[in-house]
């Protein structure tokens, strides 16, 4: 399935059926296509108009406090004795994860396509927060759905979404967790296709989401680049995110992709190890299959039948991935590798102490493969992380395992 | 080239009835159950047999047939034994059409070349396949078509008069149209509104149109087979079994008769929605 010579640019796709290379499609139920077309053409329309482009920037600046800041974390970078290390910080964005960059986006989609109601799922509940924000914000009502295990582990956001008027559904069939919220999100949807928007997450279902929530995250890798042009005068050597459905990363990766100097990296949680069942490592260990509107690399059995993914990070549980990675892995343009549960947690602690920045769990399975890779480099070369959110909705997580009682 | 099919609904046209189409989870609650219902199934009435392929995340399904499919898999099925199953049936019933519904990630993982000529040999006749637009015709429809195996459309009220022909293209056999925007075993729409829009359909097509999602008494039955060539009832034949099963889920003595009967009363429903004079 690997390509054997690499595409001119990495940064046309998907094409017009909404594919990266096999991947991605439109694998959805015949209720929901006529909506997904309407969307592909409103989506098309609004990316040409200028009104639009206006409306999203002056909410990006106004409202989530965009440009998000190019940090360089000196003291880790002493402290690891390798790569500079700078941190693209999404986390002090409004709500708290760059999840707000595409609900904000996709909120003025539904505005121009006169629904009157958002869905969402939600795994670590950024992505609901988010949601329930914008919705919030532009008056109308929002409903959540999140896997009751998460709603267990991740009580706070929980709690955020009922304060901003959304209604939270706790997800119990499969193991409670993302995907299974999004089954039941897609049942809603398939039920209430009249009024409904649904407000995805990540960059990932059927087409056009996978390409309008990477365009909307996009933000951070354009911005990125401004940044380390003129901080550095140069652009960085290499790039590192976390991916679970994979949208802050391709969000930084996706203006670096034609820079062939600029070493990309992907990670994916390898929870408990890629030995057992308890990880969620879909591109390192699992296989290309069909879920969820698109065909991606997805964790399963040789029946094809989808299994519950494990990662200590909510937000990372999940048994699939953006197409656009998977085409992108294929192609060898960015390497993914697993993180461990363990490591995700040591880095956690560490950047709290050396930086005084709390990282989300989800980050700081990016930050571990960081502290793995900048010793081995030189200092006078550049990594940046995407720093995708802040670790408040994790110190109950991380507390329980530390042994605190909060 | 005539399908079972095909030949089984001409038939019921020359007989002036609706067929009655039932749906089943195969290997729900296990595999030698699961054979004895769907032998049991044409005896009982029925002119169609849906086997549903179980599938772990059955993103239109309501909660009967997610719990269906999650019994069967608990139970070892596979999409291999699926095919085992027609397989077996066939050995006592060459003609009872088989359609096999579900969803399309099993069937790309097995394959999808191997799959069409393993579900051929097996005495499969069509494919209902949730997940498959006409948008992506490319990955099962049309080979299905060139393998001789019907590739049954779903239409729904979302397809309008626009978007119709496109969906009734490259369908063959029948078109079973969605009764509802929603998921199986929800409430069923107004009847007259149902029977609209099948005329519609047939007004596009020269396919026999059946419907289903939401049929659950043979009085539905009647009242859609008025103006539809099929009726489909899936999720009460799947929650009959359901209330049959003991307190850990397996089959009992009544399971295969309770749904035998339960096809039996759906039977005279179809039967009798021609007797009276059609509105």
């Amino acid at each position: 399935m690997n390509q054997t010579t690499p595409p001119n640019s990495f940064r046309t796709g998907p094409d017009e059926q909404g594919m990266f290379g096999i991947f991605g499609g439109r694998f959805v139920a015949e209720t929901l296509m006529p909506l997904i077309l309407e969307l592909e053409e409103e989506w098309t329309r609004a990316k040409a108009d200028p009104e639009f482009r206006a409306e999203l920037e002056h909410l990006n600046a106004h409202y989530t406090g965009r440009p998000s800041p190019m940090y360089f974390a000196e003291r880790l970078t002493e402290h690891l004795g390798g790569a500079k290390i700078y941190f693209k910080r999404d986390e002090l964005n409004h709500t708290g994860s760059h999840k707000i960059n595409n609900c904000v986006g996709q909120i003025l989609l539904a505005k121009r396509m006169g629904k009157t109601r958002i869905i969402a799922e939600t795994g670590a509940g950024q992505h609901g927060v988010a949601s329930a924000t914008v919705a919030a914000r532009f008056g109308y009502p929002c409903e959540v759905y999140m896997g009751a295990t998460d709603v267990e582990r991740q009580a706070p956001n929980v709690f955020r979404m009922k304060l901003l008027g959304a209604k939270v559904h706790p997800v119990t069939s499969g193991h409670g967790t993302l995907k299974d919220a999004m089954n039941e999100a897609l049942r809603d949807w398939v039920t209430n296709v009249e009024d409904t928007y649904y407000l995805i997450g990540t960059a990932a279902g059927p087409h056009p989401y996978p390409e309008m929530v990477r365009d909307f995250q996009s933000v951070i890798g354009r911005e990125a680049r401004e940044q380390m042009l003129a901080m550095e005068g140069r652009l960085p050597d290499m790039l590192i995110a976390a991916v679970g459905g994979g949208s802050n990363a391709i969000g930084l990766f996706h203006p670096f992709l034609d820079d062939k100097d600029v070493q990309i990296v992907g990670v994916e949680a390898g929870g408990k190890g890629l030995d057992g069942e308890e990880h969620c490592a879909s591109l390192t260990a699992g296989a290309p299959g069909v879920l969820h509107g698109n065909r991606t690399y997805l964790l399963q059995d040789t029946d094809g039948q989808i299994k519950e993914g494990h990662s200590i990070s909510a937000g990372l549980d999940y048994p699939g991935i953006g197409p656009e990675h998977s085409w992108l892995k294929d192609s060898n343009r960015v390497e993914y590798v697993p993180i461990m549960d363990t490591e995700a947690l040591e880095a956690f602690q560490l950047l709290t102490r050396l930086e005084g920045i709390i990282p989300a769990l989800e980050p700081s399975h990016a930050l571990a493969e960081v502290i793995k890779r900048a010793p081995k480099m030189g200092k006078d070369q550049i990594i940046v992380m995407n720093l995708c959110g802040r670790g408040d909705k994790d110190i109950f997580t991380v507390g329980k395992i530390l042994g605190v009682e909060l | 080239m005539t399908t079972r099919i095909d030949t089984r609904f001409d038939k019921l046209k020359a007989e002036g009835r609706p067929a009655l189409v039932t749906y089943f989870m195969g290997g729900d609650p296990d595999y030698d159950t699961s054979l004895r219902i769907m032998k049991a199934l044409p005896g009982a009435g029925s002119d169609v047999i849906e086997l549903g392929m179980p599938f772990s995340d059955p993103m239109a399904d309501g909660p009967a047939i997610q719990m269906a499919g999650q019994r069967a898999l608990k139970g070892g099925q596979t999409l291999v034994k699926t095919l085992d199953l027609a397989r077996d049936f066939r050995k006592t019933d060459p003609e009872t059409p088989i359609v096999l519904m579900g969803y399309y990630n099993p069937i790309y993982v097995y394959g999808v070349d191997r799959f069409l000529t393993d579900a051929r040999e097996a005495g499969i006749d069509g494919l209902i396949v949730v997940d498959l637009p006409p948008e992506m015709d490319e990955e099962l429809c049309l080979p299905a078509i060139k393998a001789g195996i019907n590739f049954i459309r779903l239409a729904t009220p979302t397809t309008d008069d626009k978007r119709l022909p496109r969906v009734l293209s490259n369908t063959s056999g029948f078109v079973y149209y969605v009764s509802m925007t929603g998921i199986t075993g929800s409430a069923i729409a107004d009847t007259s509104k149902v029977n609209a829009a099948v005329e519609r359909i047939k007004g596009h097509t020269g396919l026999p149109v059946c419907v289903g999602f939401g049929v659950k008494t043979a009085e539905q039955a009647r009242a859609i087979g008025q103006a539809a060539d099929g009726v489909v009832v899936g999720t009460a034949i799947v929650n009959q079994i359901a209330n049959t099963l003991d307190a850990k889920g397996a089959a009992t003595t009544d399971t295969v008769e309770s749904v035998a009967t339960m096809v039996r009363g759906l039977a005279t429903g179809v039967r009798a929605a021609r007797l009276a004079p059609a509105e």
